[in-house]
């Protein structure tokens, strides 16, 4: 614990601060849309049709009668001005990139260029079959092989699968293709998988899926890897190490030579989780520095939009030792200037397909035309740049809050508010509500897990300097209101759609759906 | 950098506020000898350059075929309302609704997802989205082991291939076993054969899991292979598409525990592979075993409705090793799209793509009957059917020469089979035309004359 500035020192720093000066809502406008009745609730039986033409009455009738349906399908019935009203008011309770400062830590919330949006719905891309023959297919084929050359370069590996359809995906690729490396070689007896305590809670996850048991490992007082205690867990049962690197508390693994070597030494794989790739690009290459495989978040590093939660797309990329084992298809060169898709049997070693088709392909076009935007030298000031604008924001959240690691950190870094819940009992959860009231998205709470009343924040390299401050005053602010009248900070926040949840009732008895509308279709107008 | 607010004098406050001069200062924790020396990339392009390069690349590809390929994806007519909503920046730059107050649009759009496609499969808990088919009904296969604490899956032949070996990869890890059922000569699963293998009591059965439609297109006997799977213990596990549930009897019906599907057709246009939209559902004695997020409905503190995600003990950021996935990101805005076509197609709009797609597919039928290429297997089917054509690949090949994407040549799924080898799987749905459907029949008749 380093860097910690006292707590009596941050409040009066922000006691300068009036809450009406720090500009509550200064982060974008105030989020007071109302809230929507359901679909269900806006339907009225006969309104709405005339998309598609009504289909001859006989349509159906080759189909057994047992194999249709035994009532007729309910679904809402509404005319298309209810529908656009409907989603568009729903879209308004929401906060974004594009309407605000999103500093959610470990999950990279930077600017969704436009043009992507574009070119994924150019309709040579957005309509092309994925089982259509490559001849027809070219113009995508030619942009995933690009694709794949340029996270292989970037990454240091010698190739790239792009089918995997999200970051966890690609840790279960990683780890099964690991497996499957051990396998060919005889050495079944590895069925352990190594990960650090302030991992992604997919990596032990992804280990129990590929069948291993995890075994944890705690992080030293610098907040890297405890590497005596690795040493002590590394053995011939151990499969693989999988490690964030820069790791999830936001700081590059200053160990990573030696980590690598026991790695190694001990016949095991190294595995890298790539969700924090948007710090190092051009810096580090992982496949340069030994590690054996690892997966990008494309979603993150690339910036292709998070889309309420999805789709991403986590492409892995490996050393010659781990290439063999890669899924099926790769995009392989034809003759010159052309390209297809491998043909089955084509690598025997590979593991079986995690995905059908080919993978998140519209996220491809996006996180192509991304990286061909910004070429290497872009690339490198993306990464700069979000380091930079961290560490300026981490010194002046540092003026209020615990910094539990040393400096510098890479994209992101942990603050804590445990001095602020000892002194005032206004908890970590109660501040990142609190910054809701100021317009602003609290960064990620409670996780790493290590890190007690922990904030990971995460600015990106696309806010500006103004923003950075605003936010930062911001969280200076609540800190003297957590003080001076902490039941505001607790009961925040006030100026959302809603207030806070009752989670608890919602998991004791879950209400998933609205009621059953069956019974409510009415015959079909003609 | 294209899309960077940092001016000069922006990096020179910042710098000056950290006491350093050089950004590199930032990156010395980085070890010497594993640092990167410069990419080999080539250079920044500006925006209108890319946009020129990306539009060839788009036109290198070929769409303007007359296709009758559907194998798992398949053509609608997308309302442009769908993507004019999927375009909110609102929606699509939001990340998972994990801070419920400022995140009730995304959290009621997945509620209205999973409450539609609860009305479709018949099935009370729906997840709110997993990558695509083939991933759905892979986490369908875990969840009946699971559930039964078993380790075997059967699974008929005549499942999409993809999904067969998505299903084979999940399993896999675990050391867990999927059996392949046989078919009948008339496309259609051999229940005989399935129910010899679920009365192995040495090898006792997790899940039987069978597609309606079948890969061949097929209408299954479900609710019989259902009695068969229920009467061993193993759960039954549908593979659906889901505007065939706007006329077919529901996953629910026949007795199905799970419902997987690829949610692609309500709405999602076919970018060569995904995003998709992995529909996975169940009943509620199992909806503690489903993986994926869900929301549920509850009120805040001034009892005001609002939605958020709930069960989340189910999940890796709760419970690591021990959660019933490692899936995170998934697929909402595939999800959103989905919802946002169902409520702009309607109940009766859906009835009508699915019994717009018969017809047309039957008239694709007749059509290609009469120019020598009569139905391989005599099930009945919906929108889509195999074709017996001899030298079916090198025809196919042929075909794409004379403007017409002649389905899949199921060569390519079942290369050791030789009845499939001499077969084309084919479909039609509301947008096919009969003027298309004319141009293979007569393209197809020259070929085989």
């Amino acid at each position: 614990m380093t860097d910690g500035t006292a707590l009596a020192t941050s409040a009066r720093v922000g006691a300068a601060m009036a809450p009406e000066e720090a500009r509550p809502g200064a982060g974008r406008q105030a989020m007071n849309a109302a809230l929507q009745p359901t679909l269900a609730e806006l339907s009225r039986p006969g309104r709405g049709g005339g998309k598609v033409p009504h289909p001859p009455a006989d349509a159906l009738a080759r189909i057994p009668a047992s194999a249709l349906r035994s009532a007729p399908l309910a679904l809402p019935e509404l005319n298309e001005p209810e529908v656009v009203r409907h989603f568009v008011n729903l879209s308004h309770l929401n906060y974004s990139v594009d309407s605000g400062f999103y500093p959610l830590g470990s999950c990279t919330m930077k600017f969704n260029p436009k043009l992507n949006e574009w070119a994924a719905r150019l309709p040579g891309f957005a309509t092309l079959h994925p089982l259509a023959p490559d001849e027809l297919a070219q113009g995508t084929l030619e942009l995933m092989h690009e694709l794949q050359e340029a996270l292989a370069e970037i990454s240091g590996m010698a190739a790239v699968t792009l089918q995997p359809a999200a970051g966890a995906q690609g840790e279960l690729t990683g780890i099964l293709m690991i497996r499957a490396y051990h396998a060919a070689r005889g050495d079944v007896a590895r069925t352990e998988v190594i990960v650090p305590d302030s991992s992604h809670g997919t990596n032990p996850a992804t280990a129990s899926m590929a069948g291993f048991r995890t075994v944890t490992v705690p992080s030293a007082a610098d907040g890297g890897v405890d590497l005596a205690a690795l040493k002590d867990a590394l053995g011939p049962h151990t499969a693989a190490v999988m490690l964030t690197n820069p790791s999830t508390l936001g700081l590059f693994e200053r160990r990573i030579v030696e980590l690598l070597d026991a790695v190694h030494e001990a016949g095991a794989l190294a595995y890298m989780d790539g969700a924090n790739m948007n710090a190092v690009l051009g810096r580090f290459r992982p496949g340069a520095a030994g590690f054996d495989v690892m997966h990008f978040n494309l979603h993150k590093t690339f910036s292709t939009p998070h889309g309420g939660g999805g789709p991403g797309a986590g492409p892995v990329a490996c050393n010659e030792r781990l290439a063999p084992f890669l899924p099926a298809p790769l995009v392989v060169k034809a003759a010159p200037g052309s390209y297809r898709l491998e043909r089955p049997e084509e690598r025997a070693s590979a593991i079986g397909r995690v995905r059908a088709y080919q993978g998140n392909v519209g996220v491809l076009v996006r996180a192509f035309a991304y990286i061909r935007a910004h070429g290497a030298s872009g690339l490198r000031e993306i990464s700069d740049d979000a380091v930079l604008a961290a560490n300026y924001l981490r010194q002046r959240v540092g003026q209020g809050y615990e910094l539990p690691y040393a400096g510098p950190c890479k994209h992101e870094f942990v603050a804590s508010g445990r001095a602020l819940r000892q002194a005032t009992g206004v908890r970590t959860l109660d501040v990142a509500k609190r910054l809701i009231d100021h317009g602003f998205h609290p960064p990620t709470i409670y996780f790493p897990l290590i890190v007690d009343e922990c904030l990971l924040i995460e600015p990106t390299e696309t806010e500006s300097v103004e923003t950075l401050d605003l936010f930062a005053e911001a969280l200076l602010a609540i800190l003297t209101e957590a003080h001076d009248h902490p039941e505001r900070v607790k009961s925040a926040p006030t100026s959302a759609p809603v207030r806070r949840l009752d989670e608890a009732s919602a998991a004791r008895k879950p209400e998933l759906r609205w009621r059953p509308m069956t019974g409510a279709g009415t015959p079909c107008p003609t | 950098m294209a899309y960077g607010p940092h001016t000069h004098d922006d990096r020179g406050r910042m710098m000056a506020a950290l006491g350093i001069e050089s950004v590199d200062a930032l990156f010395e924790d980085i070890p010497i000898d594993v640092r990167a020396s410069r990419l080999d990339l080539d250079p920044p392009m500006a925006e209108l350059d890319l946009a020129v390069r990306l539009q060839g690349l788009a036109a290198r590809n070929r769409t303007d075929l007359a296709s009758f390929l559907g194998a798992g994806v398949y053509h609608h007519y997308v309302p442009p309302v769908v993507d004019q909503m999927l375009l909110r920046g609102e929606f699509y730059t939001a990340y998972t609704p994990y801070q419920p107050e400022i995140s009730q649009g995304t959290l009621q759009t997945i509620f209205e997802y999973q409450s539609l496609l609860a009305e479709l499969t018949g099935l009370e808990v729906v997840s709110a989205s997993h990558y695509d088919g083939a991933t759905a009904t892979a986490e369908a296969a875990l969840m009946a082991v699971r559930a039964t604490r078993r380790d075997r899956v059967l699974v008929s032949r005549a499942i999409h291939r993809h999904y067969l070996d998505v299903t084979g990869t999940y399993l896999s890890g675990g050391g867990l076993v999927l059996d392949e059922m046989p078919t009948l000569p008339d496309g259609t699963t051999d229940l005989a054969a399935l129910e010899a293998a679920l009365a192995d009591a040495e090898r006792p059965v997790a899940g039987v899991l069978l597609g309606q439609p079948n890969a061949f297109g097929l209408l299954e006997p479900m609710a019989q292979a259902s009695q068969l799977a229920h009467a061993a213990g193993a759960l039954f596990i549908a593979v659906v598409e889901p505007v065939s549930l706007a006329v077919l009897a529901t996953p629910a019906e026949y007795g199905a525990d799970i419902a997987a599907g690829e949610g692609q057709p309500l709405g999602i246009a076919a970018q060569y592979g995904g995003p998709y939209l992995g529909i996975l559902a169940t009943t509620t004695e199992l909806m503690r075993q489903i993986p994926g997020r869900l929301v549920g409905e509850t009120r805040d503190l001034d009892g005001r409705r609002a939605f958020v995600m709930t069960l989340r003990a189910r999940e890796q950021d709760i419970r690591r090793d021990k959660a019933a996935s490692n899936i995170c990101t998934n697929q909402a805005l595939c999800a959103l799209a989905a919802t946002v076509y169902l409520a702009a197609i309607g109940p009766h709009g859906l009835r009508d793509v699915a019994s717009l797609g018969a017809a047309r597919a039957r008239e694709l039928e007749l059509a290609l009957a009469e120019a020598g290429a009569p139905r391989l297997h005599s099930a009945p089917y919906l929108n889509e059917f195999a074709i017996r054509v001899p030298q079916a690949q090198a025809v196919h090949e042929r075909l794409l020469q004379r403007g017409v994407l002649a389905g899949l040549a199921l060569a390519r799924w079942y290369p050791d089979d030789p009845e499939l080898r001499d077969a084309l799987l084919v479909c039609a749905t509301e947008v096919t035309t009969s003027a298309e459907i004319r141009r293979f029949a007569a393209a197809l008749g020259e070929e085989l004359a």
